[in-house]
């Protein structure tokens, strides 16, 4: 028998307090099309960094056509015959058609170290027939439709057919999810026609989408490959047992401490709408209450937290906070009513690494401790000083610089700050991204805490365990509209089955 | 809507790539208005003589706005060459008289400091902004040093022709300065440097995801943009018939000014050097039409100080804007 066109034997990738593959095994086939799927954050796109040279493996061995090879750079990749189509397009749109499908390997139209523009477009027609797009090669790519550069893309990843001696494994990372119907289908006759030459690897949460075209299907979940199944024999429902896995424990989330909501509405959405992203957007949110939403990559869900906490303006609709309807133009707005956002990025976005902890806490209340213009750094001191105790946050001093401390340290930093600020709607966007089992627990006891004292909670999980875990009621988000509404009482919470079947 | 908003988008995107253009026709027909010796051959081959120069070193700084950097050494580097040239011809202070043999060496003396720029920016991973600043900075020290604030007389009447001398009627600067239009023209378009440092001006990432060999490119590209600067030196000299250390004060900011009016983007990616043809015009007929108006010359200086904040103001693409520094 034939040895596998790719293979990958027991890769890991770690990264400082996540294992992001663990000894994974994956093979793909000549002519055959193996579709991935997997909760965000199951290692979906660690995998493909992987393989186009991005990320290098910790240990394990990539093989190609029976030999195993070192892809040190997506220029190796791109010569070991392995192409991939991102999810965020790499299309630049100040260069050609043209230009963008032959990027980095001019050298072919050189002549006189000159680069003929009349080769290459005459090159480039020959793979945009492939993908039937019938621009003229010279096009700039800013004057495409998304659409259209997608298209672009997937050319670009053909060209290496006429080029590569090989066979050649294309990856396709949710290369569907900002095409129309019309487009999937002519995108699933490309790839089919495509099988008589290349073997591919799609990805997609579209799960109805990855059994048509797929011959094999992998389930990834927590970096591992948990089940490997024929395409034929699978359900979608299936798809969705073998990605979720597991059962709920308990005590984990602290469900005994779930609160039950008052009855006082803080805030209160009203159709929101923000083009291109979320609409008709309508739910209220209790004080003591966490609402969780659920959604994958594109479900307008990391739009709508942005927006709740006026880092983005919404459209139409109106949204209400303690009885007045306001209209965030920008965050300090949300502020001063009282939404506070813990970011998902928190290096980047919540905190100041080169700040101390006690600079960090008061950064959003810092008109509190002045006084005639000047900072009062005792009383800083002393505020930051309780919130250490209370929050049990583990740093040898209020001094010290907040980037030196672990990720769930930063991330109770990150909560104390919100709470000296007074707010009492508080958007946690992935708060236990990065941080480590432990830590997580410390976080959710601290939600649990804040509830308690009547704050509201607006909850993006890291994972669909956590939000059914933490929240009192849950919305699903898929393609920018809530698609379902969960009751999660403690004791009896909904399947993530259940919530899936409505997330993609 | 959102085919309305695209719409709005390419008409938006269609003015500001013609906007350069019609502001240097606008302002034609305004100063030809109050002054008829404005529209007149005469006044039309000085204005070209007049854009010689700065056009000669727009070539260089247009490449590298385009990757996104900046430079600052222009005036270093110009000074530094055309002392080294000023005394490489026959003059009042030294004895070579290498007469044209100079242009060549003084052209690589600028390419070299232009390398020591890109060097020093991507293995040090210093900001252009600052390397750059430095660069320049002791390049004017350096040529102030070797003249200790003399300034060398040209005798080598061959190599003042080089600016001074006509063909067809039209001084030998602007042929030259057509020429290097030219070859940076056809880096821009026809070769992988041109292509990449578009690439690496509008996103380095997947610039380098695509197998670009980014900081060759960087380094490169620095060179280049230093051989423009030589050449400069090396008209400055032909043109004055001398050379001192302060031979090319006020030169960084005319660069910059033409390059940002012409519509090159100082976020990189987009502008050509074809913008920055116009955008020299536009601020050598500008700074002309203030002479022929009678306005003093400070108050020249701060119109083309308004004039690149107008530029950058208007040529902004804001909704892409998220953090500005």
């Amino acid at each position: 028998m034939m040895p596998p066109v790719l293979e990958l034997r027991g890769v890991s990738k770690s990264f400082p307090g996540v294992k992001a593959l663990d000894t994974v095994s994956f093979a793909i086939n000549k002519g055959e099309v193996v579709g991935l799927i997997g909760e965000n954050g199951a290692g979906k796109s660690s995998l493909l960094k992987v393989l186009n040279g991005i990320y290098q493996p910790d240990q394990g061995e990539i093989w190609v056509n029976g030999q195993t090879i070192r892809i040190a750079s997506p220029r190796r990749a791109f010569d070991s015959g392995i192409a991939m189509v991102f999810q965020e397009q790499s299309i630049l749109p100040t260069l050609t058609v043209a230009e963008n499908i032959f990027l980095g390997r001019e050298e072919e139209f050189l002549r006189y170290g000159l680069i003929s523009k009349a080769r290459m477009n005459e090159a480039a027609a020959v793979e945009l027939k492939k993908v039937r797009l019938s621009c003229h090669p010279g096009t700039r790519c800013a004057d495409l439709s998304f659409a259209d550069r997608q298209m672009v893309e997937i050319a670009k990843a053909l060209s290496l057919d006429s080029r590569i001696k090989g066979d050649i494994t294309i990856l396709l990372d949710e290369p569907t999810s900002v095409l129309e119907r019309k487009e999937v289908d002519l995108l699933f006759e490309i790839v089919r026609d495509l099988k008589q030459r290349a073997s591919i690897v799609f990805i997609s949460h579209r799960l109805e989408e990855v059994l048509d075209i797929s011959d094999r299907v992998y389930v990834m979940r927590d970096g591992k490959v948990v089940k490997e199944l024929a395409a034929g024999e699978a359900t979608v429902k299936d798809l969705h047992q073998h990605m979720v896995g597991r059962q709920l424990h308990h005590e984990y989330y602290r469900e005994a401490r779930q609160t039950t909501p008052t009855a006082r509405v803080v805030l209160q959405c009203e159709g929101l709408c923000k083009d291109g992203a979320f609409s008709n957007i309508s739910f209220p949110l209790h004080a003591g209450e966490i609402i969780g939403i659920a959604g994958v990559i594109g479900s307008g869900r990391e739009d709508l937290a942005r927006c709740l906490a006026g880092h983005a303006a919404v459209d139409r609709g109106t949204l209400t906070v303690d009885g007045s309807v306001v209209r965030f133009a920008a965050a300090h707005d949300a502020t001063r009513k009282g939404v506070g956002l813990v970011p998902s990025e928190r290096k980047a976005e919540g905190q100041v690494s080169a700040f101390t902890v006690a600079e960090n806490m008061t950064l959003a209340a810092l008109p509190k401790y002045v006084a005639n213009g000047v900072l009062r750094f005792a009383a800083e001191r002393a505020t930051a000083r309780e919130w250490i105790d209370r929050l049990k946050i583990k740093t040898p001093s209020s001094a010290t610089m907040v980037g030196s401390l672990s990720g769930g340290n930063q991330q109770k930093v990150v909560l104390a700050k919100w709470r000296i600020a007074g707010v009492h709607v508080l958007i946690l966007d992935h708060p236990t991204r990065g941080i480590d089992v432990g830590a997580k627990e410390d976080v959710y006891e601290l939600v649990r805490d804040m509830t308690a004292e009547g704050l509201a909670v607006i909850l993006l999980g890291d994972t669909l365990e956590e939000v059914i875990g933490l929240s009192n009621r849950i919305l699903v988000m898929r393609d920018g509209e809530v698609t379902a509404t969960f009751e999660a009482p403690p004791g009896a919470k909904p399947a993530q089955v259940d919530l899936i079947r409505h997330m993609v | 809507m959102k085919v309305v908003a695209a719409m709005n988008g390419g008409a938006l995107a269609q003015w500001r790539k013609w906007a350069p253009l019609a502001v240097l026709f606008a302002l034609c027909i305004l100063i030809s208005l109050f002054n008829g010796n404005f529209l007149t051959i005469g006044n039309f081959i000085r204005l070209l003589n007049l854009a010689a120069i700065p056009l000669v070193l727009c070539m260089g700084a247009t490449f590298i706005i385009l990757m996104g950097s900046i430079d600052l050494s222009v005036e270093g580097i110009v000074a530094l060459t055309a002392v080294m040239v000023s005394l490489l011809v026959a003059n009042d202070i030294s004895p070579y008289a290498i007469g044209l043999f100079s242009v060549p060496l003084a052209i690589i003396a600028g390419g070299a400091m232009g390398l020591l720029n890109g060097l020093l920016h991507v293995k040090l991973k210093t900001p252009s902004f600052m390397t750059t600043l430095g660069v320049g900075f002791a390049g004017v020290g350096i040529a102030t040093a070797i003249l200790g604030g003399e300034t060398v007389r040209i005798s080598d009447q061959t190599f003042r022709f080089l600016s001074l001398g006509r063909f067809l009627g039209i001084p030998m600067a602007v042929w030259i300065a057509a020429a290097a239009v030219a070859v940076a023209y056809i880096i821009q378009e026809r070769t992988r440097l041109g292509r990449w440092l578009y690439a690496i001006g509008t996103d380095e990432i997947t610039a380098r995801h695509a197998g670009i060999p980014i900081e060759r490119t960087r380094i490169l590209i620095f060179a280049v943009a230093g051989l423009f600067y030589g050449l400069g030196g090396v008209l400055l000299v032909a043109q004055f018939g001398q050379g001192h250390a302060l031979i090319s004060q006020g030169r960084l900011f005319t660069t910059v000014t033409a390059v940002v009016v012409g519509g090159t983007a100082l976020s990189g990616g987009v502008g050509s050097v074809l913008n920055s043809v116009i955008g020299v015009m536009i601020v050598v007929v500008l700074a002309n039409g203030l002479v022929l108006m009678g306005v003093e010359p400070y108050v020249q200086q701060g119109v083309q100080g308004l004039l690149i904040i107008a530029a950058v103001a208007l040529a902004l693409d804001r909704s892409r804007l998220e953090v500005v520094k």
